[in-house]
C-alpha cells in the first residue's frame, strides 16, 4: 500500500537522522557545521508534514512535538534541532490562525494581564479542519529553507561596515561563520588575524590555513598565549555553538579566558551567529550545560601509570555572560545581547520552550 | 720608576692647572656667565684625569694591567656623560661589573657633580654673588651613596632588528671564538626584536673540535639549555652553578696574571655562548653578577688552590642559602596558608610549587590539587607525575578547560621567573591568564618566589622582552592530519611561540618570599634593601 510504504520511507529516514546526530556529537572535529544540520532538520520536518497522517493543526503539532524530543534527545548539545523544531511549530500556529482568519499576532504581546485573562483558551483552537493549511504550512517551511541557505552571506555582506584596513583581529577555534565573515572583508581590506588554536581539538590550525589561502596575514598562538597577545587585538570576532535565551553564549572552551581578557583591556567581542542557534534555553541547568568527550584527548593513554590516580576533565562548551558581549552579528543585522529576548519573542512561541 | 716621576710631575702640572679651572670657574659663575658646553667637557675630562692620577697615587704600586684596564673602561666612561643616550654595548662589557666598577663609581660620581654644576648654573641665571658658595656647598652634598644612576644598557638580546648590533654581536662572538647561531622561520613582525632559534640546530653543532675556546663542561650545559633538557630557573641556575664550579677546579692561572682578573676573563666567552644557547634567565643573571664579585673579592695575595677552594664554598653556600634553603623558608609561610579541605590550583610545573604542595601533604594538611598545563610545552606533566607520586590527589586540564574547572577552586599558586621592579610577575606564558580568570571569580592568587629572582627591570607587556621559542612546536597530528605541516611556504602564515609573560600586580594577591610574604609592589624595596647589604 501506498501510504505504509511512505510511512516506512519516512521512519527510515528519521531512524537514520536520528544515527546520524549520535555520531556526530562525539566532538572529534569532523562535526557537521550547524548549518547543515539546521537544513537537514528543517527538511527533515517538511517532509514529515507531507507525508505523516494528521487531520489538524493540533495533531501535527503532536506528531513534530514528538518527533522533535526524540531528536534532541539523541544528541541534546545540537541544539540547533529543537531551534529548528520550535521554529516549525511556530510557523504551524501562525498559519492556523492565518487561515481562521483572527490575527493570533496580539496574542504574543507580552502583557500580565493578557497572560492571566486569555490562560490556556488557545490550546482547543487547534482542532478545526483547514484543507488549505497543509499547503499553506510546507510553503513557509519552504520559505524557512531559503532563509537558511542564506545566512552565511547576510552574515558576510556586513563584514566591511565592522572591519577597517590594518586591524589586528583575534578568534579562536574554527567557525564558518567567522571564516566567510573576514574572507569576505579581506576582498577590499587588509588586515591581520591572530588564531588562538584552541586545544585539544586544535581546530585553530585548520582555520589559519583556510584564512592563508585568502592572503590573509595570520598568526598561530597557543592558547596560553591569549591575554599576552590581547593588549596588541583591535577586535575579537567568535563564532559560537549557541545563543542562550539571556544573551549569554554557549561556545567552544577557552572562549570565557578569551572574552575576560577582551574586558580587560576593553576590546570589543564581535559575535558572529545566524539566528538558528539562537535557542530558549538557560545557563542555570547544570546537567544539560556542559558536554565532555574522552579525557584521552588531554592526558593520552601513553601516561598509562598515572593515568589510574587522577581525574582528567575535557569539557567542550564554554559559557559566556552577556556582559562580556559587545556585538551580536546575525543574518537580521547587528544587535545588542540586550535584545536578545525580544528576538526570540519573535521567533517561538512560550509554549514551545519545553518540547 | 720614571713613570712615577713623571706622573708625579704630571698630577703637580695637572693641580696647578686644575686651580686655575677652579679660579675660572668661580669667577665665571660670579660675573653670571654660562660655560660653553665644549668648556664644560673640557673640564669634565680635566677633573676625570685628576682624579685618576691622585687615586693612583695613593694606591699601592699596581702593575702595568691595571693601569691599562683602568684608563680603557674610563674611555668609554668619559664619553657616556657626553652621549646622553644609553650606547648599545656588547653584554660581556656590560656583564663585568668588576672591571667597570672603579671606573663606575667615579662615572657616578661625576656625573652628580655636573648635576650640581648644573643646578647651580641654573640658579645663577639671576646671577647674584651668593651662588659661588651654593655650588660649592652643593658638590660635597650630591655624592651619591643611595641614588646609583645606572645607565641601562639595552641587552643584545632584544635588539634583533637593529643590524648594527648585530655586527657588534658578531664581531665580539668571532674574538671569543663563540659560534653565532642564526634565527629561524619567519617571524612574526610584532617580535621582529627577538631571536627565533630552531631546536634542531643547536650552536654545538657548529664548534670545532677539539673546542679550546670554551670548556667542555659548559658546552655541555649549552646543548642542555638549547634541547630542553634543562628547564625551569632554579634547575637552569644550580647547572650553572655546578658547572662554573667544575671551571674554577680545572683553571689555572697562566703566568704573570692575577686569578682575580683572568678568570673573570675567561668568564666572559663561557656566558656569551650559554646566551647564544638559550637567552639567559633573571636569576642566571643575579647568580652570574655574585660570581663575578666574589672572584674580584679574593686578594691577591691568596695562593690559587686556596682561592680555589674558597670559590666553591661560595658557591656552595649561594646554593645553599639562595635555593635551597630558600624554598624551606618560603614552605614555611606557605603551608600557613594552606588549610584542610583546600582545593589548590597550579599552573604548569614549579619546582618551588612543587616543594611546597609535598611539604604540606607531609605535614598531613588534607587538599586536593588541580593541574593545568598548556600546550606545546605540557610541563603540567611532570609537575602531575611528582605529586602522584607523593600520593596526593590530583585533577588534570588544559589551560582552554580553566572556566570550567575555577568554580571549584580555593586558591591558586603560581611560580614566578622573575619580579621585575615595577611589580610585574614574569612568569611561564598563561600564568597572566590564570592570574586574570581567578579574579574574575574571586580566588586568592599567591605567587612563590625566592628573592635571587628579584630583578631591577620594568616590563609592562610581554612584547618588549620575551623569549620566541621553535615555532614549529606547535604543529601537531591528530586523525592523521597534520594541517600546519608546511607553514613555511605558506606565504602569509606565522606561528608563534612565547614562553614568558607579565602578570600585572593587581591579579596578584600575595607573594610569598624567603623574607616573608609582600604584596607585589614592595618588590623595589627588597632590592634596596638586598644592595644596601651587598
Amino acid at each position: 500500500m501506498p501510504g505504509a510504504d511512505k510511512e516506512m520511507d519516512l521512519s527510515e529516514r528519521i531512524e537514520s537522522f536520528l544515527s546520524e546526530l549520535k555520531r556526530s556529537g562525539s566532538g572529534t572535529g569532523s562535526l557537521r557545521g550547524s548549518a547543515e544540520t539546521a537544513r537537514e532538520t528543517t527538511a527533515l520536518l517538511r517532509k514529515i508534514t507531507a507525508q505523516a497522517r494528521w487531520g489538524n493543526a493540533g495533531e501535527l503539532m503532536e506528531i513534530i512535538r514528538k518527533e522533535g524530543r526524540r531528536m534532541t534527545a539523541a544528541q541534546p548539545s545540537e541544539t540547533t534541532v529543537g531551534n529548528m523544531v520550535r521554529r516549525v511549530l511556530k510557523i504551524i500556529r501562525e498559519e492556523y490562525a492565518r487561515s481562521r482568519g483572527s490575527s493570533e499576532e496580539t496574542d504574543q504581546q507580552e502583557s500580565l494581564h493578557k497572560l492571566l485573562t486569555s490562560g490556556g483558551s488557545s490550546e482547543d483552537n487547534f482542532r478545526q479542519h483547514f484543507p488549505h493549511l497543509k499547503a499553506n504550512v510546507i510553503e513557509a517551511i519552504n520559505e524557512l529553507l531559503t532563509e537558511l541557505e542564506g545566512t552565511t552571506d547576510n552574515i558576510s555582506m556586513q563584514a566591511l561596515e565592522h572591519i577597517h584596513s590594518n586591524e589586528v583581529i583575534m578568534t579562536i577555534g574554527r567557525s564558518r561563520t567567522v571564516e566567510a565573515f573576514l574572507k569576505d572583508a579581506a576582498r577590499k581590506r587588509k588586515f591581520h588575524v591572530i588564531v588562538a588554536e584552541c586545544a585539544p581539538f586544535c581546530q585553530g590550525h585548520e582555520m589559519a590555513t583556510s584564512l592563508c589561502k585568502e592572503d590573509i596575514e595570520t598568526t598561530v598562538i597557543p592558547d596560553a598565549a591569549i591575554f599576552a597577545v590581547m593588549s596588541r587585538v583591535n577586535k575579537v570576532i567568535i563564532g559560537t555553538q549557541t545563543v542562550l535565551a539571556n544573551g549569554g553564549l554557549r561556545a567552544v572552551n577557552g572562549t570565557h579566558t578569551l572574552a575576560l581578557a577582551a574586558k580587560h583591556h576593553s576590546t570589543p567581542l564581535i559575535v558572529c551567529a545566524p539566528m538558528f542557534k539562537l535557542s530558549p534555553q538557560f545557563p542555570n541547568e547544570e546537567d544539560t550545560f556542559h558536554k565532555f568527550v574522552s579525557p584521552h584527548e588531554v592526558l593520552p593513554f601513553t601516561e598509562g601509570e598515572i593515568l589510574s590516580k587522577v581525574n582528567a576533565h575535557c569539557p567542550v562548551f564554554d559559557y559566556v555572560p552577556p556582559e562580556l558581549i559587545t556585538l551580536f552579528i546575525s543574518n537580521i543585522g547587528g544587535n545588542a545581547p540586550s535584545y536578545i529576548y525580544r528576538l526570540m519573542s519573535e521567533l517561538y512561541h512560550p509554549e514551545d520552550h519545553e518540547l | 720608576m720614571a713613570d712615577s716621576v713623571g706622573r708625579q710631575v704630571d698630577s703637580i702640572n695637572h693641580a696647578t692647572e686644575e686651580d686655575e679651572k677652579k679660579q675660572e670657574i668661580i669667577r665665571a659663575k660670579g660675573e653670571g656667565k654660562e660655560l660653553t658646553k665644549e668648556e664644560k667637557q673640557r673640564l669634565r675630562k680635566e677633573k676625570k684625569q685628576h682624579k685618576k692620577n691622585k687615586k693612583d697615587d695613593r694606591g699601592p704600586p699596581e702593575k702595568e694591567k691595571e693601569k691599562a684596564s683602568v684608563p680603557a673602561p674610563s674611555k668609554p666612561a668619559t664619553q657616556s656623560p657626553a652621549h646622553k643616550a644609553p650606547v648599545p654595548v656588547n653584554a660581556s662589557a656590560s656583564e663585568s661589573p668588576v672591571a667597570a666598577e672603579k671606573p663606575a663609581k667615579s662615572k657616578a660620581e661625576l656625573r652628580a657633580d655636573r648635576r650640581a654644576r648644573q643646578d647651580s648654573e641654573r640658579a645663577s641665571k639671576p646671577g647674584k654673588k651668593e651662588v659661588g658658595q651654593q655650588s660649592t656647598s652643593s658638590k660635597p652634598k650630591a655624592t651619591p651613596s643611595e641614588l646609583q644612576p645606572v645607565v641601562k644598557r639595552l641587552p643584545e638580546h632584544v635588539q634583533v632588528d637593529d643590524p648594527a648590533a648585530l655586527k657588534k654581536l658578531a664581531k665580539k662572538l668571532e674574538r671569543q671564538q663563540v659560534p653565532l647561531r642564526s634565527d629561524y622561520g619567519y617571524k612574526v613582525s610584532l617580535f621582529s626584536h627577538l631571536h627565533q632559534y630552531s631546536r634542531k640546530n643547536p650552536p654545538t653543532q657548529q664548534i670545532s673540535i677539539p673546542v679550546t675556546a670554551i670548556h667542555p663542561s659548559i658546552v655541555r650545559l649549552g646543548l642542555q639549555y638549547s634541547q630542553g633538557i634543562i628547564a625551569g630557573s632554579n634547575a637552569r641556575s644550580v647547572a650553572l652553578l655546578h658547572a662554573f664550579k667544575q671551571v674554577i677546579q680545572d683553571y689555572s692561572t697562566p703566568p704573570n696574571e692575577e686569578l682575580s682578573r683572568d678568570l673573570v676573563n675567561k668568564l666572559s666567552p663561557y656566558i656569551s655562548f650559554l646566551s647564544q644557547c638559550r637567552p639567559l634567565s633573571a636569576s642566571m643573571g643575579n647568580a652570574i653578577k655574585y660570581i663575578k664579585k666574589e672572584i674580584s673579592n679574593i686578594p691577591n695575595q691568596c695562593k690559587e688552590e686556596e682561592a680555589k677552594r674558597r670559590l666553591q664554598e661560595c658557591i656552595d653556600s649561594y646554593i645553599n642559602e639562595k635555593i635551597i634553603l630558600a624554598s624551606q623558608a618560603i614552605s614555611k609561610y606557605a603551608i600557613e596558608k594552606i588549610s584542610d579541605g583546600d582545593v589548590i590550583l597550579v599552573y604548569g610545573c614549579s619546582s618551588l610549587v612543587n616543594h611546597i604542595l609535598c611539604e604540606a601533604f607531609e605535614k598531613q594538611r588534607k587538599f586536593r590539587v588541580i593541574v593545568v598545563d598548556s600546550r606545546p610545552r605540557l610541563e603540567g606533566r611532570e609537575a602531575l607525575r611528582r605529586l602522584v607520586k607523593k600520593g596526593i590527589r590530583c585533577t588534570y586540564v588544559l589551560i582552554s578547560a580553566l572556566s570550567y574547572i575555577l568554580p571549584e577552586v580555593s586558591k591558586v599558586f603560581l611560580g614566578a621567573h622573575a619580579l621585575l621592579a615595577n611589580g610585574y610577575v614574569m612568569s611561564r606564558v598563561g600564568t597572566s591568564q590564570i592570574a586574570l580568570v581567578a579574579k574574575a571569580y574571586n580566588v586568592p592568587v599567591l605567587v612563590c618566589c625566592e628573592t635571587y629572582k628579584f630583578c631591577e627591570r620594568v616590563q609592562t607587556d610581554s612584547f618588549v622582552s620575551n623569549e620566541l621559542d621553535d615555532p614549529d612546536d606547535l604543529i601537531v597530528t591528530r586523525n592523521g592530519k597534520t594541517h600546519l605541516e608546511n607553514w613555511q611556504t605558506v606565504k602569509s602564515l606565522g606561528l608563534l611561540n612565547l614562553v614568558y609573560d607579565v602578570t600585572p600586580p593587581d591579579f596578584v594577591d600575595l607573594v610569598i618570599t624567603d623574607l616573608g610574604m609582600i604584596p607585589c609592589t614592595s618588590v623595589p624595596v627588597v632590592l634596596r634593601v638586598k644592595n644596601v647589604d651587598q
